[in-house]
């Protein structure tokens, strides 16, 4: 009874102390940070992917609450670093949503990490904006979810097109034990039937993979055409260098997952002619004055790569489009969770580093195939394939 | 499977076994002073690629691998001076404990030092698509380089433990630390210098591995992994069954792949693993007798 007494009485007090404070927080509001989290693998075997997302989000932020925020109020960014891990990626979404309350989420890096909190970014209602490939992430729709990377299947698609022109039709697959790797493979062997392409050999290497030779020497047993690799590790660089090292003359394909000028750098002269989609800011400086992306992709690149002094990547610029969608959203919609949400979902034309989205209630990705272009590897460097 | 086939399977075995074997090689001297597995074995080989790229920067290689591994070997000191000297006793559990701890240290002092980003040296002969044609089948110049050196550091380590005051000194301290203490050993400083020759065994390691593996401040777990695998196979404190070990392990490892899909390669290899243990609990080479008088 006395228990139940004391708390009537806090409830009472409580309810009073929240309603004299209405006022005075509803002046504070206009100054009131809008916070952002930012759940990355910063560290860990997918840091290729989160530590550029982070720098990114840190030097927008910057720039943002310079100018004043977003419409008066700045934001605040909250990283957290999973280091690739889909355990930590819940335990920090469930802080973000509980504890901090944020306004919405960027990321996470990897689509594995992305499916795990999927459902709890779902049920706290807030709004996850993220910066993996893997198409589940937005088949089927969930409303508070969005993602800004192009979807898997787009990308095993423009590769086969590739293929079937360069009258490729029996391939050996390697993909990592990854989120990514394993979307990737799902939509790499549905897909390939429908071009006329055999997947003869399908081989799933771990992620900390450090040689792989034998399972080359596997590919080469299988006398395929062409081999194709899945993952965002820097496995990657080993696949081509023992290809090379191998003597195989076979066209390598790489997944959008290569983007990164690291990888190259990593592979030496074994990454030359490796073909892979890419989305085109990694490709800026040889994009034409016309190109409707020329303006955004330039002036990101020339502030990353002054700060930071290293190349931008097209991971770095999914946060761009994360954050830069969300502010525009924030924009037409005012601080608002549930407007902002319906603001995404209808946003059109929008022009980001990734291609120009067009979101609809049934598409939460908002590309389509032109955001990606055909890339290869020229004395070191990342040039448009061609036709 | 063709001959030539065969033997391609066989050269990418005895790539990741000479890994292995040369990482294993680190665990055995430590052991072998002081009874006890030095966890952060693989944060030493970490250490020596990362240290050997930052140097290549203005040196040339094989200075940059020299200074790599003094620089290594004096954190093994500095290590073992800070933390490990001056405990009273130390028992086997709170060495191991210890250990891990220093590891992540190391590890997170890495990541503050480099960040995240992966790094290699170049290739000491050749670059990354240079592989040697021997008959049918082609084998990268970097294989070869760790090859030799994995042999020169087992051929130095079994001539210094069994031919040499010093290494009969390190031994007697491993077999019984009052008794060798109550000879007048040195027991402190021997505990010492095993540390100092393991970080440089694992640093040289780490920098020959890592045109082939690439090395990132993160990568020290994976390789000790394998490397107290094969160690432990190899029997402990014995550097040529680690050897023997590392590349039976590598080559099991890739004819695995061979004929069942690569996600079953460790099950594969740990089963057979398993059952060696079962069979000779103190390794291929390990001395049953020995075994038995020691803690760990």
């Amino acid at each position: 009874m006395r228990a139940i007494r004391i708390l009537a009485a806090a409830v009472a007090f409580a309810s009073a102390a929240s309603l004299a404070a209405a006022p005075a927080a509803a002046s504070a509001a206009a100054k009131e940070p809008i916070k952002v989290g930012a759940i990355l693998a910063v560290t860990g075997p997918a840091s290729f992917l989160g530590a550029p997302e982070a720098r990114t989000l840190e030097m927008l932020v910057e720039e943002l609450n310079a100018k004043g925020g977003v419409g008066g109020r700045p934001i605040e960014l909250i990283v957290k670093d999973t280091g690739a891990s889909p355990e930590k990626a819940i335990s920090f979404a469930k802080q973000l949503i509980e504890e901090d309350k944020v306004f919405a989420i960027i990321g996470p890096s990897t689509s594995g990490e992305t499916m795990a909190i999927k459902t709890i970014a779902e049920e706290g209602k807030t709004i996850l904006l993220s910066a993996s490939a893997a198409e589940v992430i937005v088949n089927p729709v969930a409303p508070h979810v969005f993602k800004v990377a192009p979807k898997d299947s787009l990308a095993a698609e423009v590769i086969f097109r590739q293929m079937k022109k360069m009258g490729i039709t029996r391939i050996g697959f390697l993909s990592s034990n990854t989120g990514f790797g394993k979307a990737g493979k799902e939509q790499v062997e549905k897909l390939a039937p429908a071009f006329g392409i055999q997947v003869a050999v399908s081989e799933v290497y771990d992620k900390g993979a450090t040689d792989l030779t034998a399972e080359v020497t596997k590919l080469k047993a299988a006398s395929v055409q062409a081999i194709l690799n899945w993952s965002t590790e820097p496995a990657q660089s080993i696949v081509l260098k023992n290809v090379r090292q191998m003597g195989l003359a076979l066209p390598v394909f790489q997944s959008h997952g290569f983007a990164n000028i690291q990888y190259v750098k990593a592979a030496g002269p074994a990454a030359e002619g490796v073909i892979f989609p890419a989305s085109r800011i990694v490709v800026a400086d040889q994009l034409p004055a016309s190109h409707p992306q020329k303006a955004v992709v330039d002036a990101y690149k020339k502030a990353y790569e002054a700060r930071y002094k290293e190349d931008v990547s097209t991971f770095g610029g999914h946060a761009w489009d994360a954050l830069m969608i969300l502010v525009k959203a924030v924009e037409l919609a005012g601080p608002d969770r549930a407007k902002v949400r319906s603001a995404i979902e209808n946003l059109k034309g929008f022009v980001g580093t990734a291609g120009v989205f067009s979101f609809s209630p049934t598409d939460h990705n908002g590309l389509d195939i032109d955001a990606f272009e055909l890339l290869t590897v020229k004395n070191g460097r990342f040039v448009p394939l061609g036709p | 499977m063709t001959l030539e086939l065969l033997l391609q399977y066989l050269v990418a075995g005895l790539t990741y076994g000479s890994i292995y074997a040369v990482v294993a090689i680190g665990f055995n001297i430590v052991y072998n002073a002081t009874g006890i597995i030095n966890f952060a074995q693989g944060e030493f080989v970490m250490l020596g690629g990362m240290v050997a790229v930052s140097l290549q920067r203005s040196l040339p290689l094989p200075l940059a691998v020299a200074g790599a591994v003094g620089a290594t070997a004096a954190v093994g000191a500095l290590v073992e001076v800070t933390f490990i000297r001056w405990l009273w006793k130390p028992s086997v559990l709170r060495m191991i404990v210890i250990t891990i701890g220093l590891s992540i240290l190391l590890r997170e002092g890495a990541l503050l030092a480099w960040g995240e980003s992966v790094r290699s040296l170049p290739y000491f002969t050749g670059d990354e698509v240079t592989a040697l044609a021997l008959g049918g089948v082609r084998v990268s110049p970097q294989v070869l380089w760790v090859l030799g050196t994995t042999a020169l550091i087992v051929a130095f380590l079994t001539f210094f433990f069994g031919h040499t005051m010093l290494g009969w000194e390190m031994r007697a301290c491993a077999s019984n630390r009052d008794a060798a203490a109550l000879c007048g050993l040195p027991v402190r400083n021997l505990v010492t210098l095993s540390f100092v020759l393991s970080a440089a065994i694992g640093a040289l390691a780490g920098a020959v591995v890592s045109p082939i593996t690439y090395t990132s401040y993160a990568i020290g777990g994976g390789l000790a992994i394998k490397g107290f695998t094969v160690a432990i196979l190899g029997g402990l404190g014995n550097s040529t069954g680690a050897l023997v070990a590392g590349l039976l392990l590598g080559v099991l490892e890739s004819l695995s792949v061979s004929a069942l899909p690569t996600a079953y390669k460790d099950v594969v290899t740990l089963t057979i693993l398993l059952a060696i243990l079962f069979a000779r609990p103190s390794g291929l080479f390990g001395s049953r007798e020995a075994s038995r008088l020691k803690d760990f």
